[in-house]
């Protein structure tokens, strides 16, 4: 089956697993110098970053050349592992690639002498994080699968864990730890029922098996419960604001911008791939529980007043994001319409590319941000843009990226999500007709509250006076750090302004899945996105920048030239106050206030107001989740009555157990006996 | 896409008028307001005298402001430019219309408005961040309806591209849509909010606790102050112009048709001249609201955009 038919020529599945190889030998090496710092930092890391950007232009390479599988025999003697490189995982191996690649550079410059785990330790679980996950993509068997998913799920439990001396770190980590594997669950179940009875745990072999409409729905929604808890998605969300603040800043971009994804991964892979069937409504299923994990997750974004924390919500956001195209384009192509399913698949493929750079970007931002003032707090920073440039610029770009504006990489998928909503021609039932016109208006408020999000991110952070007086003695991120948020920045605008490209790279993908592909549409029309034809709709991004830049460039050379560009330098005006003080800006919880008031259902809310006659009046405000209290505390509550139940037969004294033993005898005897 | 000359002509024609016209538009709803208030109005030109007055002007910058501050004036304008150079306002024959479509549009408002919020928290006074947090909340909210009126007309139209919407409404089919009367109605309740008018913002005040749009541009002088106003005035062109565009596009001229623009500068003009004494009459006629309730006001907004979609699908179902 191998697309090579000479076995000498070198093919692009050997130079993954080389890469591969090469990640597990880079922290292997970790090992021996575990305490030595700038071995790590200089060497290893770097080495790390060089392998993820080979990774990611094999990926771009293995795009377009046909499925190759191998077999390796390594681990169960009888089982060995199936790998195969198709067009799917060729599109996600170079999204780990290129972001790992950002992210490890930055990572050389990021980590600092005798804080928890030792480097050579952290070295070494970092670089085999990155491998699972690559290994993960190329899985083509069940047991692979599991023992890649695993690996992943322990090595970033580690890497969550890296400062384990603070309860609360540890206390997310054995969270995640939890959710993972409750999905792990899910998963494997889901591959059980996908095999069919036959015993037979590759890929190829579920492909081949045609499913009852029931085992294919019970399949595919134990598809969705399994990878949503990785993803993140509603109500399964909860370990996600809470790992991913709490690890290393390189580790959570890697785990919010590249993690995620690989559940993402799973899920097209199971719903497009390996189950024949499509019904309609595990389309709606999808785009239902998109819609509400995109909007929960916005809006908790908006209130939060802890950095990355704002991000990981974020990260929900999109995530639900991605899921409504995935729904979206199920639903399509359950009716047949391959070209509006494959329009909507772009639209999620894309922003897997596009949320992983830009995410990877700002959390690397609030990484160099954390170490300069060792603030993660909003209530805390500000004016950072002019003690640390570099990273407030290149952070600029993450957050327009993120905030869905034009002419950066999330807009893009933005664009053809709405655009596939639009094309809808007329499905067969006019319930779903009606569905769509809404679905289309809470994903434009949803990217609508992501700019309200971004710009309290931004705005709160890096711009403003400093609410602190330590943060004038920031300082700006090293070289390494510089670099690695300079690739990522550079990923986020190239993805904004050459979309054609871009989009017949995954051209193969929507073929190989859906069974069309917007790759002719958009090669035959240049530089211009246009998805259908011209008249219709398109997107210039290049021209769009260009108009722009122009408009700005005649604006200010025409002001010069027809009057003057003196500058006078003074204190702030504010309306004439003179005594204005930085204590005196809006706050993170100022900025989140609106959204408090006009979403209040979404939040359990505390709040603590001051009397009046206070000397020290103290406005106190705690946003909780309502699904906590719902779902998690009830569970738990039930675990822990169940325990105490059995527990109730653990008196401690062996002749109450013999008496059980004798118990149990009697009674099977007495069955038998009838 | 091929690129006429007619094309290029009829583009820096429409761009070169926005910038001139707008600030007359301005001038006019102004003096319109203060006819009905029975006040004598500063005259239709005030405006042109306010830029050159603050052109001339040196710009005084806060000791501490960044380097963004001092560009975001620019990049407003810069957007607000684009906006007006892709809306079709004489002919549908622009080279520039497929770089931007309906959605784009939207986004580059909505780029515009980040960066002058940015700005306005840069300095760090407390009407700055005041101001940004309120004009994101209106953002926001106004967003999405504009999208989905546009939406609306894309239906019809099975276009987002707004010279295809215009080509069609205009020119092909000639019938009444119910779903463009209440994506009508939502446009000008947005349109209110997205151009800082009464009843959500009053252009004419500084009072402190309830503006919003002044309170963005407090610390702008000079120039910069210029680029702003501008701006704002090109905005409130660029949406009367989509007003007309998807509304009441009778007199656009379609592309090969160099004739039909001596007609569409007359209408157009006629058009922007109503629209602008409808505004006036409009704000006179209502008064400011509390900051709580425009979140009401534009979900309002909001839903009578998707009301007017479904009842386009169940017409057509």
């Amino acid at each position: 089956m191998s697309a090579g038919s000479d076995p000498s020529s070198w093919l692009p599945i050997d130079g993954v697993l080389a890469v591969v190889v090469a990640w597990l030998a880079i922290g292997l090496a970790g090992l021996p110098a575990l305490r030595r710092f700038r071995v790590v930092t200089t060497v290893l890391f770097p080495a790390g970053g060089v392998a993820g950007a080979v990774l990611a232009l094999i990926g771009v390479a293995a795009a377009f050349s046909g499925p190759q599988v191998a077999v390796l025999p390594i681990g169960l003697p009888g089982l060995p592992f199936h790998f195969r490189l198709d067009a799917l995982s060729a599109w996600f191996l170079t999204v780990i690639g290129a972001v790992g690649a950002g992210v490890s550079v930055f990572a050389s410059g990021y980590f600092r002498r005798g804080e928890g785990t030792p480097p050579g330790l952290l070295c070494l679980e970092y670089h085999v994080f990155l491998a699972s996950m690559a290994l993960v993509v190329l899985a083509d068997d069940a047991y692979a699968f599991m023992v890649m998913w695993e690996t992943m799920a322990l090595s970033s439990f580690l890497l969550v864990t890296a400062n384990h001396r603070i309860a609360e770190i540890r206390r997310a980590g054995y969270l995640y730890l939890l959710v993972a594997h409750v999905g792990a669950i899910g998963i494997l179940l889901c591959f059980g029922v996908l095999q069919a009875n036959t015993g037979d745990y590759t890929f190829a072999n579920m492909r081949a098996q045609s499913l009852s409409p029931l085992w294919a729905s019970i399949g595919f929604g134990l598809a969705v419960f399994g990878f949503g808890a990785k993803a993140g998605i509603v109500p399964l969300h909860v370990w996600l604001p809470e790992a991913h603040p709490a690890a290393p800043s390189p580790v959570s971009a890697l785990m919010s911008a590249v993690m995620l994804k690989t559940a993402i991964y799973g899920l097209l892979r199971v719903s497009f791939d390996l189950l024949q069937a499509r019904l309609w409504w595990w389309g709606v299923v999808l785009l239902g529980i998109g819609l509400a994990t995109a909007i929960f997750g916005v809006v908790f974004a908006a209130v939060q007043s802890d950095m990355k924390r704002l991000l990981a919500y974020s990260s929900i956001e999109n995530i639900g994001f991605i899921v409504a195209g995935i729904g979206l384009a199920l639903l399509f192509s359950a009716y047949g319409m391959a070209a509006l399913a494959a329009l909507a698949l772009t639209a999620a493929v894309y922003h897997v590319a596009a949320h992983a750079f830009f995410k990877s970007l700002l959390f690397l931002g609030t990484g160099a941000v954390l170490h300069a003032t060792r603030e993660r707090s909003l209530g805390r920073l500000g004016g950072l843009i002019r003690y640390m440039p570099w990273v407030a610029w290149l952070s600029l770009a993450g957050t327009l990226a993120s905030a869905g504006l034009p002419p950066f990489g999330g807009f893009v998928s933005e664009w053809l999500l709405l655009q596939s909503f639009l094309f809808t021609p007329g499905l067969p039932s006019g319930f779903l007709n009606m569905l769509i016109p809404v679905v289309a208006a809470l994903i434009a408020l949803v990217a609508a509250l992501a700019g309200y999000t971004m710009v309290k991110f931004f705005g709160v952070i890096f711009l403003g006076q400093p609410r602190e007086e330590k943060l004038a003695q920031a300082h700006d991120a090293g070289t390494m750090e510089r670099v690695g948020m300079g690739w990522l920045a550079a990923g986020c605008v190239a993805l904004g302004l050459a979309p054609t490209v871009v989009i017949r790279a995954i051209d193969p993908v929507t073929r190989r899945l859906v069974g069309a592909g917007l790759g002719d549409a958009v090669s035959a029309s240049g530089w211009l996105l246009v998805p259908v034809d011209v008249e219709r709709a398109s997107y210039g991004p290049a021209l769009f920048l260009l108009g722009v830049a122009a408009s700005c460039a005649l604006a200010y050379a025409l002001v010069r030239r027809l009057y003057h560009g003196r500058i006078r330098r003074a204190p702030p005006w504010d309306c004439g106050f003179p005594a204005q003080t930085a204590r005196m800006q809006d706050t993170a919880e100022g900025f989140g206030q609106p959204i408090r008031q006009i979403f209040e259902p979404f939040f359990r809310m505390e709040r603590q107001l001051p009397s009046p006659f206070d000397a020290r009046p103290r406005y106190r405000v705690v946003v909780g989740d309502h699904f906590w209290h719902w779902l998690y505390l009830p569970i738990a509550a039930a675990v822990e009555r169940a325990a105490r139940l059995i527990g109730l037969l653990q008196r401690g004294r062996i002749a109450v157990y013999l008496l059980y033993s004798f118990v149990t005898l009697v009674t099977v005897l007495l069955v038998v006996k009838r | 896409m091929d690129v006429s000359a007619l094309g290029v002509v009829s583009q820096l024609l429409e761009v070169a008028l926005a910038l001139l016209l707008a600030p007359l538009l301005s001038g006019w709803v102004a003096q319109c307001r203060a006819w009905l208030q029975n006040k004598s109005g500063p005259g239709l030109l005030q405006p042109y005298r306010a830029l050159h007055k603050l052109f001339v002007k040196e710009s005084v910058v806060a000791h501490h402001a960044s380097p963004l501050f001092r560009a975001a004036p620019y990049v407003v304008f810069g957007c607000t430019a684009l906006a007006c150079a892709i809306v079709p306002t004489l002919s549908t024959d622009l080279p520039l219309a497929p770089a931007a479509d309906a959605i784009a549009l939207v986004g580059l408002f909505a780029l515009a408005r980040v960066f002058v919020s940015l700005a306005a928290m840069d300095v760090g006074t407390s009407f700055g961040g005041l101001g940004a947090r309120r004009e994101m909340l209106i953002g926001f909210l106004a967003e999405p309806a504009l999208l989905m009126v546009m939406f609306s007309a894309s239906l019809i139209s099975k276009s987002t591209s707004l010279t295809t919407i215009v080509e069609t409404l205009a020119h092909r089919d000639l019938m009444i849509y119910p779903s463009l009367a209440f994506a009508g109605v939502a446009f000008t309740m947005v349109s209110l909010a997205e151009n800082a008018r009464v009843p959500v913002d009053n252009p004419a005040t500084h009072l402190e606790l309830t503006m919003i749009h002044e309170a963005l541009i407090l610390e702008y002088s000079g120039r910069h102050l210029a680029l702003i106003e501008w701006a704002a005035a090109l905005k409130l062109f660029a949406y009367s112009c989509i007003g007309i565009a998807l509304f009441f596009p009778w007199g656009i001229a379609q592309a090969h048709a160099p004739a039909a623009m001596l007609l569409a500068l007359p209408a157009l003009v006629a058009k922007l001249a109503a629209g602008g004494a409808a505004l006036a009459l409009l704000e006179t006629l209502s008064a400011k609201m509390r900051i709580f309730r425009v979140p009401e006001y534009l979900g309002a907004a909001f839903l009578l955009a998707v009301i007017g979609m479904l009842v386009h699908i169940l017409r057509n179902a």
